[in-house]
């Protein structure tokens, strides 16, 4: 199959009337990889995808896939397939039709595209379900028909919208390894759009996190976990305890934070932050659950906090506790579960600590809406 | 479910009061209003034609002579076969197809626009648009069709004026203003049941035939067609049928030659006074059509109960 190509956004911006959907997206996508754009509902993730796949002109700025600007080229033109966000499969066409429709346009023979469509179902685990109707088939098979649908045009660039949205947690955790799997086996560029993290992580080479129009951060997903860029990131990406304050000192690498209801906790500066961030700026300060552990004395440091627990989840493999925290939220502590037996702490008071270069901090901004 | 249980069931839903009212409407409308008065035809449609005083006389047997007569002609005619009222038929069927075939290509353009586009001011205002007219009565519209039409009508004045023509058309002997009258009559029973299953039919699947490379002719021929298919074949079921069965504008708007079948129905129930004829005709009219209809369902696999939808 064909190898994979770069796309480009320069500086795009779109606009429905005076509603700016998305605001100067500089986003630079390597041949090959498989990346994601992750963000709330409503940001402008699909507004994006149309614009790459051709259904939407941006208002401002180029596209370019290949290298090749992409203005005025319909979709039907450009090198990209898209699978809808609710798959979009001809109820009215059996499913091998379905997956060759491509080749139905190009003018292939019907024992051609039959052969072609009995490949694909191998592929994708479905044989002999050619001749039954999209209704016919599970989810999570109408969810693989769709893939082999738009590989089979043999596209450049495969532009997917939250396909796995509508399937269970075990199904989703099962196609994430499998959309991976194909991704690599055909070996083009994959642009697929979430709001879930858990799959932007798991399956993307990098991920770019949009807020509202706008992309805080493109990075890999170990970086957009551990070196968020804007305190939109740092909350909206997994799990994370917010403490906001000013900053008191910045030494080197790290900052101390005075909190407004925890006292002074120091944390390393966030990469994005680091030529900015100044004493006396008002500031988030994060600290992952997992990144807390209980203190073994309750000595205070400017790595620790003592606050009241109230309550305990146990998880499984992690306890979650919750202390008691400021502006009503409860700060929030994962414990991995090795076996010990623990006293519950409820009602008591607790000190944590964490190791600072686990925790970050950014000048104060827009937090994600939980 | 057994039919006791049903009713039961019925009953517990509506209420003895609003479902006693609701069955005996229901019956009322069935057996009052359409199988007895069709039954009663179809009783004529086989009986002599006689002076009152001798109905229900010894002579009032049953027999086929009028439906004999449809297809043989008058006994002792110079022709083996009723050439001219066969010919009549033959051409307003004809005719209805041609005016449901104009009818549909007039109107999925158009049903597709109203459905695909969302909603907005403008879509109301060519909706309404497209009913005022119906408030305006058939035989208003059929007369003003005929002024439009006509030698000095307004379409020929524009060409004149324009050098097109050097002499007025008789659209009304060509038939043209028959068929525009008749086409014009019936076709918002053609854009709305495509209207409404178009309006259905989810974007994304055009767009995703769109992706995929599929040109705008092949967008509808693989991808609306099939599904605006119930709508299609309501539509033309609804036009085909009421335009076989049009009287006012064949009547005001048909060139002098050219006969509809319901007016040979109608000279003989009114002017001939023959309503046994009259009925044998008309029940002619309304099984052939419903046999072309049905065998046109066939022929695109649609299913009677997809029609409903
Ligand atoms: N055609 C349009 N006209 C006007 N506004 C639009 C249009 N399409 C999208 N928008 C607006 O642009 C914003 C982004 O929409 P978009 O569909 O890209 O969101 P999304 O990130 O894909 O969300 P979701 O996760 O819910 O699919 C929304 O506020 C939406 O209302
Ligand atoms: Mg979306």
């Amino acid at each position: 199959m064909s190898r994979g190509v770069e796309v480009n956004l320069d500086n795009v911006w779109i606009r429905f009337g005076d509603f700016v959907a998305v605001r100067e997206a500089n986003v630079s996508i390597k041949g090959g990889e498989f990346f994601s754009f992750l963000g709330p509902s409503g940001c402008g993730k699909t507004t994006i995808l149309r614009a790459v796949s051709g259904f939407l002109e941006p208002s401002e700025g180029t596209v370019k896939i290949g290298g090749r600007d992409m203005a005025g080229i319909g979709p039907n033109k450009r090198p990209t397939a898209l699978i809808f966000q609710n798959l979009a499969l001809f109820p009215l066409m059996k499913v091998w039709e379905n997956i060759t429709f491509s080749l139905e346009v190009q003018g292939f023979s019907k024992v051609d595209r039959r052969k072609r469509a009995d490949e694909l179902l191998e592929m994708i685990a479905l044989p002999d379900q050619g001749d039954k109707l999209p209704s016919e088939l599970s989810g999570g098979q109408k969810q693989r028909v769709a893939i082999a649908r738009a590989l089979c045009a043999e596209p450049d660039v495969l532009l997917l919208d939250e396909p796995l949205s509508a399937l269970d947690l075990k199904l989703r955790q099962h196609m994430r390894t499998e959309l991976r799997e194909i991704q690599q086996r055909v070996g083009i560029t994959f642009i697929y759009i979430t709001h879930d993290q858990g799959e932007a992580l798991t399956m993307s080479d990098n991920v770019a996190v949009m807020r509202a129009g706008v992309i805080d951060q493109i990075a890999d997903g170990q970086t957009v976990y551990d070196d968020p860029a804007t305190p939109f990131v740092a909350s909206f990406v997994g799990e994370n305890n917010v403490f906001r304050g000013t900053v008191k000192s910045i030494d080197g690498e790290f900052a101390i934070v005075d909190t407004n209801r925890s006292g002074e906790l120091a944390a390393r500066i966030a990469t994005s932050a680091k030529s900015n961030l100044k004493v006396g700026d008002a500031a988030m300060m994060f600290v992952r659950p997992e990144a807390c552990n209980i203190a073994p004395d309750d000595a205070p440091g400017k790595n620790r906090l003592t606050a009241m627990v109230k309550h305990e989840e146990f998880e499984g493999q992690i306890y979650n506790v919750f202390l008691e925290g400021s502006e009503g939220k409860e700060i929030k502590m994962s414990l991995v579960n090795i076996g010990q037996n623990r006293q519950s702490a409820e009602g008591k008071d607790l000190t944590l600590e964490y190791a600072p270069e686990h925790a970050v901090v950014l000048p104060a901004g827009e937090l994600a809406s939980e | 479910m057994s039919a006791v249980q049903i009713l039961r069931n019925f009953f517990e839903k509506n209420g003895i009061g609003l479902g006693t009212f609701l069955l005996v409407a229901v019956f009322i409308w069935v057996v009052i209003l359409i199988i007895l008065p069709q039954l009663s035809m179809l009783d004529f449609s086989f009986r002599h034609h006689l002076p009152p005083p001798e109905m229900g006389g010894p002579k009032d047997t049953y027999t086929i002579e009028h439906y004999k007569y449809l297809v043989l002609g008058a006994p002792g005619a110079d022709t083996s076969y009723n050439v001219v009222d066969l010919g009549v038929f033959g051409r307003t069927l004809i005719a209805a197809v041609f005016v449901t075939i104009l009818d549909l290509i007039l109107c999925y353009p158009l049903a597709y626009y109203l459905g695909q586009s969302k909603g907005g001011g403008f879509i109301r205002v060519l909706v309404l648009l497209l009913i005022i007219p119906y408030w305006i009565n058939e035989i208003l519209r059929a007369f003003a069709f005929r002024i439009i039409f006509g030698d000095s009508g307004l379409i020929n004045e524009v060409l004149l004026t324009f050098g097109l023509i050097n002499d007025p058309i008789d659209f009304i002997r060509a038939n043209v203003a028959l068929y525009a009258g008749l086409g014009y009559a019936y076709i918002l029973l053609m854009i709305f049941p495509i209207y409404n299953v178009i309006e259905s039919l989810d974007r994304n699947q055009i767009e995703a035939a769109r992706d995929m490379g599929a040109p705008w002719w092949r967008i509808h021929w693989r991808v609306v067609i099939p599904y605006a298919k119930p709508g299609i074949s309501s539509g033309c079921t609804m036009v085909f049928m009421l335009s076989a069965g049009a009287l006012a504008a064949p009547q005001i708007l048909g060139g002098p030659s050219s006969l509809w079948f319901t007016q040979i129905i109608y000279q003989w129930f009114n002017q001939g006074g023959n309503w046994p004829r009259g009925a044998a005709f008309a029940i002619v009219l309304l099984l052939t059509c419903i046999i072309i209809v049905l065998s046109m369902m066939r022929l695109f696999k649609v299913k009677i109960g997809d029609i409903g939808k």
